[in-house]
């Protein structure tokens, strides 16, 4: 088991009270290809951010690799995402002024954990999985949303991290891609036992992973 | 962490017109503060050394003592009183032991016995009145550095003539007389004496020149037809002038007479020193911070432009200490070449000005490259250039990224 959760709710108060989130429990286990699913707007996006760390305003329990991290403060959270949660938004991808290659490696730079040039390599390496390669030293704003969407991705993956959210991380993608980064999560999954949760639109895409959860109305049906 | 160096510095060049218009408004206002506090410190220094050329740093003299009723009982008698003067000598008892002890104060570097006598010096049928001012030559030459505003002969020559006089050149015009000639002078005791004119000093105070005299203690004590103990003021010097007040003080109890330091003697020029001071340091100050307003606009700029990079950089796990230092090394680069630039444009400044000759008792421009006018400078500008920084950087730091990346 490396992420659990445990009665979360969540409510939203503006512009009326309004529960986001209901009561919802689940685990993930280490090396699972988690898929959300539900309509939109019924919290998939408001629940990954809790997952992730990011938002702290809620109640219930979330357990990651061990660790409560309910109650963290803030500096405590940021290191947890830094070494252990990779991310990929569902619209804001880049730091526009960096090159892709930069972009892929900031969050290893801030780890500290390898060396400049040890990074270098490893963030090369993502981006050729990624099928950019030849993309590296261009400014991250003259890429297409698709292209900026994958290079995200190799942003995601460049701390080994031990789980990686996505969302919606194809929604931008053709089907040609979409298949390109499914392949590459899977194998992550299962060859390097790291977690996948990704929140989906995409039917397929949600039938190939290991599980599916499905939401409605802030509750897991 | 080196990484928040490189991404504040990507901003800085990200944004490179408004970069150039920070920087240059720091530099206007360095220079502009470290310029004017340089012409404050040179017109302190330039008055104080006219001023210390005819003022000692303490005078030590016997002051009036008013009479005081016979009785202190008022109530179970009317007493008439009338308070007067004491009609004393104005002498100061066993001059030159006082002058020892007071020159073993370890503080004191310059002690001797003046005395000063009112004077006619005559012109044919005319007479000029002024004062001569009887001490040793070459301790009042240490104090007042005479041999500086000497135009003709030699104040050391004073010293081996008992019959030499040092005039103001005011008189000498007036009476045309150069070195080597003689003068005629009554005192107003009516002592009548010629003395053989040594030496013709002008300063920068016409009124001076044209009244006053330097003879030999021995000389002027002739004039008031006293003996060689009769000595009016003792005038001292310390290391620092501006601790001449408690100095003052000590003498005051060693000696039992009065000491009067230069600032209590000379109220006025202290007031208008003051208030030159006050003014240039609260006009120089609000240029300094107002020209920190440019860093504080594109900071803030900065922030709210690259608030979807802050929520990135948030997610990916840099926290707001991170986040702060990013934008604080924007404001510190900008801060630190504006500072430069500001110091080297303001030596330019100082150094234009020294060659700007005014005239009169002032001559040159006086201002010149002053250290800690410059290091004080550099640090205020750095702090706030930290502080322009600092108010946008906290804000950013205080970004929540779900609010952002819900947008
Ligand atoms: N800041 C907010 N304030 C109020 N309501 C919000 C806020 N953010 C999202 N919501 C509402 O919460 C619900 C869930 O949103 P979201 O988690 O983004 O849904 P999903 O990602 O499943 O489409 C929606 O009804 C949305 O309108
Ligand atoms: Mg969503």
């Amino acid at each position: 088991m490396i992420l659990k959760i445990e009665n979360i709710e969540k409510k939203f108060y503006d512009p009326v009270e309004f529960k986001v989130l209901n009561d919802i429990s689940f685990t993930v286990n280490k090396g699972e290809f988690l898929t959300l699913v539900g309509k939109s707007g019924c919290g998939k996006s408001t629940l990954l951010y809790i997952l992730s760390t990011m938002d702290t305003d809620y109640t219930g329990k979330l357990t990651i690799d061990g660790e409560v991290v309910t109650g963290y403060n803030q500096n405590q959270l940021a290191a947890i995402r830094n070494e252990k949660i990779g991310f990929v938004f569902q619209f804001h991808y880049l730091l526009s002024d960096f090159t892709c290659l930069k972009n892929v490696m900031i969050p290893a730079l801030r780890l500290g954990r390898w060396s400049a040039a040890e990074i270098e390599h490893r963030a090369m390496e993502k981006l050729r999985l990624l099928g950019l390669a030849d993309q590296a030293l261009k400014p991250a704003s003259k890429l297409s949303g698709g292209q900026q969407q994958r290079v995200a991705i190799a942003r995601a993956l460049i701390n080994d991290p031990l789980i990686i959210m996505g969302d919606e991380p194809t929604g931008n993608l053709d089907s040609k891609n979409t298949q390109v980064v499914f392949d590459i999560l899977k194998e992550l999954s299962q060859e390097h036992q790291q977690t996948i949760i990704a929140v989906t639109h995409d039917n397929d895409f949600a039938k190939a992973s290991d599980r599916t959860i499905e939401m409605m109305d802030g509750r897991v049906v | 962490m080196r990484i928040n160096r490189n991404i504040a510095f990507t901003y800085f060049w990200a944004s490179k017109r408004m970069t150039v218009v920070a920087i240059l408004g720091v530099l206007l206002g360095m220079s502009i503060f470290m310029f004017m506090n340089s012409m404050a410190a040179g017109f302190d220094r330039a008055s104080g050394e006219s001023f210390f050329k005819s003022t000692p740093h303490i005078r030590i003299y016997k002051d009036d003592v008013v009479s005081a009723p016979l009785s202190s009982d008022t109530t179970t008698r009317t007493l008439i009183i009338n308070p007067k003067v004491v009609p004393n000598k104005v002498t100061i008892e066993n001059p030159l032991q006082y002058v020892q002890l007071v020159k073993q104060h370890p503080a004191v570097t310059v002690a001797f016995p003046q005395v000063n006598c009112p004077v006619f010096y005559n012109n044919g049928q005319s007479q000029i009145t002024g004062t001569t001012i009887g001490f040793p030559p070459d301790e009042a030459n240490r104090m007042y550095n005479i041999a500086s505003y000497m135009v003709q002969g030699n104040i050391n020559a004073l010293a081996q003539n008992q019959n030499g006089i040092v005039i103001g050149s005011g008189i000498a015009d007036k009476m045309n007389i150069i070195t080597g000639d003689h003068i005629n002078i009554t005192s107003s005791r009516g002592v009548n004496m010629t003395l053989a004119v040594v030496g013709i000093f002008k300063t920068n105070n016409s009124k001076e020149d044209k009244s006053k005299s330097y003879v030999n203690i021995a000389t002027a004590q002739q004039m008031l037809k006293e003996n060689g103990v009769f000595v009016t003021d003792i005038n001292v010097n310390v290391k620092d002038p501006e601790t001449a007040p408690q100095i003052a003080a000590e003498l005051s109890m060693l000696t039992g007479y009065k000491a009067e330091d230069w600032k209590a003697a000379n109220e006025a020029y202290m007031a208008a020193s003051r208030m030159r001071k006050i003014v240039i340091t609260f006009i120089s100050f609000t240029l300094l911070i107002v020209s920190c307003f440019g860093i504080y606009n594109i900071l803030n700029m900065t922030v709210s432009q690259k608030i979807n990079d802050i929520a990135i950089l948030k997610a990916m796990g840099f926290n707001g200490r991170d986040v702060v230092r990013i934008f604080v090394y924007q404001a510190l680069a900008i801060g630190a070449i504006g500072v430069i630039l500001g110091v080297v444009f303001a030596l330019i400044l100082v150094q234009a000005l020294q060659h700007v000759y005014i005239g009169g008792d002032i001559g040159y421009f006086p201002i010149r490259f002053e250290p800690w006018v410059f290091l004080r400078g550099i640090l205020i500008g750095l702090f706030i250039t930290f502080l322009a920084g600092y108010i946008p950087a906290k804000k950013a730091a205080k970004v929540d990224p779900v609010s952002i990346f819900r947008k």
